[in-house]
């Protein structure tokens, strides 16, 4: 690999040629403050943060390291007076029109604006007090909410609208002063082709997109002694509720969540996994059902909002290839309001049915048509990893300090399988447990791992022969990764069997709705693989590890399903899918 | 949120639609051709509502709010078309000392529309000028090129009265 030899601050760098400023300074343990970059998708110099004095032999210039790629020979300064000042000048002209009040701030303490302030001594937030722009407050989608009048125009929500998920329903609209990032024609987001995937929150540095929460009503509900307030967690949650605490990412705190939810006050703290497992028995039937019938191939996973959302805007003639399946924290809804109700002698209408999720389109797919297996909604209320992680802090817990507790069962019952739905290639490697088993007259040593389908690859295919059947596979997460193999599909290339689309890049572990990694972090750490990692570590150290050996799951048939597939099982565990438009104008 | 969308109906014909269509298969090739077609989308339009730029979104396989996002940036863009009776207020300094600013609030609020709008029956449209050369008339305006000198507020509506 040809290298150039530079220094920063005095000291010799060696760095690949085609570096930037920034990248070298990286390789050398020199970090450079940045705002606007993330890596490969906003790459724009614009913010003006990461300046730097480079010196190519004809004295020192200021350049955006971000951006600005090295030279042999080149001097680079990143802390002179010079830099310090022009950058903290910098902070204070984007406070000029910026909504200050960070007490009240959802991103208060985390917000990566406040931090540079912070850093680069910003000590008059009104230095160049003025005109302020007042931005109209985009309430209209069910997830989330847009307050311009805390945004920065940096536009990394915008790359990953358009870029990482090809969908581009936001963007920076009109010029100059009043420039402000919206969608077309002043539409709200709710009026957009809009997933609700969260990847533009998760992206944002500052308050200025952030989830819509129901915290006030769910602990109304807990507080109100007729109510049966019931918390599910998704498998992800667990990889990365830890890092709003200061966990190191990729700390698994199944233990310590489960008893901060008791002390929250929930009546019952079950787990969305044993719905995971619930899950693979129904889909797993499904596709095997389609094998041998000749039903639509190949069939696709239906356990995210976001991708099912994507799939009705963008491929409403390809539904045909979804799961029926509801995703599993609706199961889970409707297991609990139908069979544990029932079990329980609770009122199904007593029974506040709540969520924590790595997933702001959940809080779309709650409101779903045809999620109301016991006449009443399946989920009344979902929260994010995020909102978890503020609840806990509003209920005075010391989540550190915690002890490990377990799950209630028995919907709390779950095995590896399930675990793993939180990372891309998980839901697809339990179902294959659980189908391979079952294709070759379920011996107790079918086969466990399959590592082909692991990664964080935005597309992995597999092809494995099963009893004399080929069973081919593809997964993708990530919707602009998922557009590639519904192209395919639609232009009748593919021969899949099954295939797995999760919205996020890199599946549920880096969902909208987990903590927010600072670009900091995003930009040079693989902290996707470290939430996977989490999960993967989880599985390998269950004793039960495929669906089907799940013992509550079985007596759960046992007891009121039947079979997989079922009559009931398909009125209670399956849904249908709407076709809706890209423009709705 | 408050929409932008114009509130003239779409009044777009096949021809017209045939004619954009044309167009952008002739440049969706081409490495920028965003531009030049929304150029001559204008062209063939007079302005660009919301039912074109979707028509040159789905044309050209992107989203709606590239387009949009182009639209607003560059001034020449109109969202708006341009009625039978174009009114123009100059906002020159001149004008504008001497009041101007008042004159086009006026119209503003008897018409119901705002600068850069027209009138949902196709009328009158509005827009802001900077100096027509003719700073002794100031504040001036003009109506299809005619021109009214030293206006006041109390004046327009007399005005455009000639025109309904």
């Amino acid at each position: 690999m040809e290298t150039v030899n530079i220094t920063i601050n005095g000291m010799a760098v060696e760095a690949p040629k085609g570096s930037t400023i920034l990248a070298a300074a990286k390789l050398a343990g020199i970090d450079i403050p940045t705002l606007c970059y993330l890596k490969e998708i906003n790459e724009i110099g614009a913010c003006r943060i990461c300046m730097v004095e480079a010196d190519e032999g004809r004295g020192a210039r200021l350049v955006a390291s971000c951006v600005y790629p090295i030279t042999e020979g080149m001097k680079v300064y990143t802390n002179t007076p010079k830099v310090l000042e022009y950058r903290k000048k910098t902070l204070e002209l984007i406070l000029s029109d910026h909504d200050k009040k960070c007490l009240s701030c959802v991103r208060s303490g985390k917000c990566e604006l406040q931090k540079l302030c912070k850093d680069f001594g910003v000590d008059d937030v009104d230095k160049y007090a003025g005109i302020t722009n007042e931005f109209e407050i985009d309430d209209s989608a069910a997830h989330m909410v847009r307050d311009n009048n805390k945004c920065i125009n940096c536009r990394r929500c915008i790359a990953a609208c358009e870029k990482t998920q090809g969908i581009g329903v936001i963007g920076a609209n009109n010029r100059g002063f009043i420039t402000e990032i919206s969608s077309a024609f002043g539409m709200g987001l709710a009026e957009t082709s809009c997933v609700c995937c969260g990847q533009c929150i998760a992206v944002c540095p500052t308050g200025a997109i952030y989830e819509k929460s129901n915290i006030d009503d769910i602990l109304k509900a807990i507080a109100d002694p007729e109510k049966h307030v019931v918390v599910q967690t998704a498998p992800a949650v667990r990889a990365a509720l830890g890092e709003m605490f200061g966990m190191p990412i990729g700390t698994g705190v199944q233990g310590k969540m489960v008893a901060a939810l008791r002390r929250i006050g929930f009546e019952r703290v079950f787990d969305t996994d044993f719905a995971a497992d619930v899950t693979i028995m129904e889909e797993a039937t499904e596709l095997l059902g389609r094998v041998t019938n000749g039903g639509c191939l190949p069939m696709i996973t239906s356990c995210s909002p976001g991708w099912i959302k994507y799939c009705e805007h963008y491929y409403p003639d390809q539904l045909a290839h979804l799961s029926s399946c509801k995703s599993p924290q609706q199961m889970f809804g409707a297991i609990l309001k139908t069979y544990y109700a029932e079990k329980m002698g609770w009122d199904p209408k007593s029974i506040v049915s709540v969520s924590v999720m790595p997933c702001t389109a959940k809080k779309f797919e709650i409101g779903r048509d045809d999620q109301n297996a016991a006449g009443v909604a399946d989920l009344d209320f979902t929260m994010t990893t995020r909102e978890l992680g503020r609840l806990i802090e509003r209920c005075g817990i010391n989540f550190t300090a915690l002890p490990d507790e377990e799950f209630d069962n028995p919907l709390g019952e779950s095995t590896g399988a399930a675990v793993i739905f939180g990372a891309t290639g998980g839901v697809m490697e339990a179902a294959l447990r659980t189908a391979v088993w079952k294709l070759t007259g379920e011996t107790n040593d079918s086969p466990l791992e399959f590592t082909e389908v692991r990664g964080m690859e935005g597309i992995k295919e597999a092809t494995y022969k099963v009893a004399g059947l080929e069973v081919k596979v593809a997964i993708a997460s990530g919707l602009s990764n998922a557009k590639v193999i519904m192209d395919k599909i639609r232009a009748g290339e593919a021969d899949y069997t099954f295939v797995e689309i999760m919205a996020c890049p890199g599946g549920c572990i880096n969902g909208g709705g987990q903590p927010q990694v600072p670009a900091s972090v995003r930009n040079f750490e693989d902290y996707r693989s470290l939430r996977a990692k989490a999960l993967y570590d989880y599985d390998a150290s269950m004793p039960v590890r495929k669906s089907h050996e799940n013992a509550s799951v079985k007596k759960l048939y046992e007891e009121f399903f039947g079979e997989p597939n079922s009559h009931k099982a398909h009125e209670i565990l399956h849904t249908s899918y709407v076709e809706r438009k890209i423009h709705n104008n | 949120m408050s929409s932008k969308k114009t509130t003239v109906p779409f009044a777009g014909t096949k021809e017209q639609e045939e004619a954009l269509k044309k167009v952008i298969a002739e440049n969706k090739g081409e490495k920028g051709a965003l531009m030049p077609i929304m150029q001559k989308a204008q062209d063939i339009y007079g302005y660009l509502p919301i039912e074109v730029q979707t028509m040159i979104a789905d044309g050209m396989g992107i989203p709606l709010e590239k387009v949009y996002g182009v639209a607003t940036f560059y001034s020449q863009f109109a969202l708006n078309p341009k009625g039978e009776y174009q009114i123009s207020v100059c906002l020159g300094t001149a004008c504008y000392v001497k009041g101007s600013g008042d004159v086009y609030a006026k119209i503003e609020e008897i018409l119901g529309i705002k600068g850069g709008e027209c009138t949902s029956d196709r009328k009158f449209s509005l827009d802001a000028c900077r100096c027509v050369g003719a700073c002794g008339l100031a504040p001036v305006m003009t109506i299809n090129g005619e021109v009214y000198g030293k206006i006041t507020p109390g004046e327009v509506k007399g005005i455009l009265e000639k025109y309904m």
